[in-house]
């Protein structure tokens, strides 16, 4: 068991764990695509809805001003947490998908024409390639790809010849297909040496590692709550203070402007500039919850967990399946998280998470939305199992029953 | 909760493992169209020849999937191929019926669906149902465009 993780009383902070179905219990291994939510985190919600809560930003009344001072203390956590230097650089989005489309849309309507360049890698969701491909058919931005290693790392060796000219370069922290971790560092200094940004999707990062933006050198970062213990409806785009002044607004309506005339309108500050209409105000309660949940536990600790975690679940499965399993992705524990995504003794996916499911085992089966990076891996599909702070041993012994359990019916 | 064995019959894996009908047609004279299941990335491809009689000549299928979208294709191009075309429709507002995908429009005399009938228990696999459907929908559109 992790040194300084006690992962009993982790589960016991996560009600739903505690459910049993068809008398067994619940073996959760999909919080890559979204995660189980704790106990504090779940009070915390129903505590302001049930005692504060009220439209921000409008009014004098003392409700409207407890309601505010919760929705602005969310923001000062991610700020810490993400070790921002400015509260107003985090605008809270509906999710990451959308931060990153306000980057799409708003700073690459403002600053890229025909023939500007962005550069993508084949590991990228599709939150970090559609909005791309909607600005080049609008735009005719150019994008280029990174290519990816046998082991399904980054290849590099020709990155500066991609970056050469590009105006941007966004590229996911870590791999929610792979389980990859890239070097964010190294990445948006090459960036910056080429004269081009650097986008940084954290939604598989954030919720896993200490996340520090001014150490990443990064422009831009997106991630969401419900994948860190928090609810979804909420995620982030952090940005540099210069940049988000510079860009032009996202959406328009309410709290963004500070005046409207006949003729036209004038843009709030930032944060509300990005914030337009009633935000998630609950939600941003519950992922300040979360923020403070896992700084208890401490982001090295759960880093430390989920590599023992990984350790341990490609020990297990290569063990006792051998060449029957083939787990995309790094075997270098220092450069892949906890998400493992697999192929097993020639069966469809979907039949796999569909025999799982009779073993209470929740894992992913589909193209995880990267469907360029699974013509790359040559699958339609894969199997993804992704551990998070409240999986131990007996969730991968589970998952490797259960695998086994699959080849009985298809006499494999 | 439903069983597995509800879903995986043995005449579904059996047609998963050899599944009929399987390649390509030339085009034309054969019209083709691509099937995609947004859930799992899936792909295939109907290869449809209807002839001067409006028969259906002959159909194949491409592409790849789980063992019920292939299996329902495969037992799907036995029971349309060599069946007049709008029989073959009959047939597939039938199976998507069974799928409790009824079509409103539809006042069919009751089909004889055969293997196909193997394939009822998806219904108790919400989800799934899109996997047994998707060669059907895809041949529904060679259909549209060959006809």
């Amino acid at each position: 068991m992790s040194a300084n993780l006690d992962i009993a009383r982790v589960q016991a902070d996560f009600p739903i764990l505690s459910r049993q179905l068809n008398g067994r219990r619940l073996v959760y291994l999909d919080s890559a695509n979204s995660s189980q939510k704790p106990r504090q985190v779940i009070d915390a919600m129903s505590r302001f809805m049930e005692y504060s809560y009220s439209p921000i930003n409008r009014s004098a009344y003392q409700l409207a001003v407890e309601s505010t001072d919760a929705y602005e203390g969310a923001r000062s956590k991610v700020r810490a947490f993400i070790n921002a230097s400015r509260d107003h650089e985090v605008i809270f989005t509906k999710n990451a998908t959308e931060a990153l489309n306000l980057v799409a849309y708003s700073w690459g309507r403002a600053n890229l024409a025909a023939g500007d360049v962005v550069v993508l890698t084949h590991m990228e969701h599709h939150a970090n390639i559609v909005p791309w491909h909607m600005l080049a058919a609008e735009r005719g931005i150019v994008l280029r790809w990174v290519e990816l290693t046998a082991d399904g790392q980054l290849d590099l060796h020709n990155l500066a010849t991609l970056l050469n000219g590009a105006k941007a370069f966004a590229f996911s922290a870590m791999s929610n297909v792979l389980g990859t971790i890239n070097p964010v560092r190294h990445l948006a200094d090459a960036a910056h040496a080429a004269g081009a940004i650097a986008i940084v999707d954290g939604c598989q990062f954030v919720p896993h590692n200490i996340t520090d933006v001014q150490a990443m050198g990064a422009d831009f970062l997106a991630f969401s709550s419900h994948k860190l213990c928090g609810p979804s409806g909420i995620g982030v785009l952090w940005g540099r203070e210069n940049l988000l002044d510079a860009m032009p607004p996202f959406l328009g309506g309410g709290n963004m402007i500070a005046d409207v005339r006949l003729d036209g309108f004038t843009c709030a500050e930032l944060p509300a500039k990005f914030e337009a209409g009633t935000p998630p105000i609950t939600e941003a309660v519950g992922f300040g919850a979360a923020i403070d949940y896992l700084n208890c536990l401490g982001m090295a600790n759960i880093r430390r967990h989920e590599m023992e975690m990984a350790d341990k679940a490609i020990t297990t499965l290569t063990g006792r399946f051998g060449d029957d399993i083939t787990i995309h992705g790094p075997t270098n524990l220092e450069v892949r998280g906890a998400t493992l995504s697999f192929a097993f003794r020639g069966i469809h996916p979907h039949d796999l998470s569909q025999v799982l499911d009779q073993a209470n085992v929740c894992v992913r089966a589909g193209h995880h939305c990267a469907k360029p990076l699974m013509r790359v891996l040559g699958a339609s599909a894969t199997a993804r199992a992704s551990f998070y702070i409240y999986n131990d041993e007996r969730d991968i012994d589970a998952l490797a029953d259960a695998l086994e359990g699959a080849s009985d019916i298809f006499n494999i | 909760m439903p069983g597995l064995e509800d879903l995986y019959r043995e005449i579904i894996l059996d047609h998963y493992r050899s599944p009929r009908n399987r390649g390509q047609l030339e085009t034309p004279p054969a019209v083709v169209a691509e099937g995609h299941n947004p859930l799992c990335g899936d792909e295939i491809q109907v290869y449809l020849l209807v002839d001067a009689d409006g028969m259906i000549a002959d159909v194949k299928v491409s592409g790849q999937g789980c063992s019920i979208s292939q299996s329902s294709a495969s037992m799907m191009t036995q029971a349309v191929k060599g069946k007049p075309v709008a029989e073959a429709r009959r047939i597939v507002r039938a199976f998507k019926a069974m799928m409790s995908l009824p079509d409103d429009d539809a006042d069919d005399d009751p089909v004889n669906l055969g293997d196909l009938e193997a394939l009822q228990g998806v219904v108790k696999f919400p989800v799934r149902i899109k996997c047994a459907t998707l060669a059907w929908n895809t041949f529904t559109n060679c259909l549209d465009h060959s006809t």
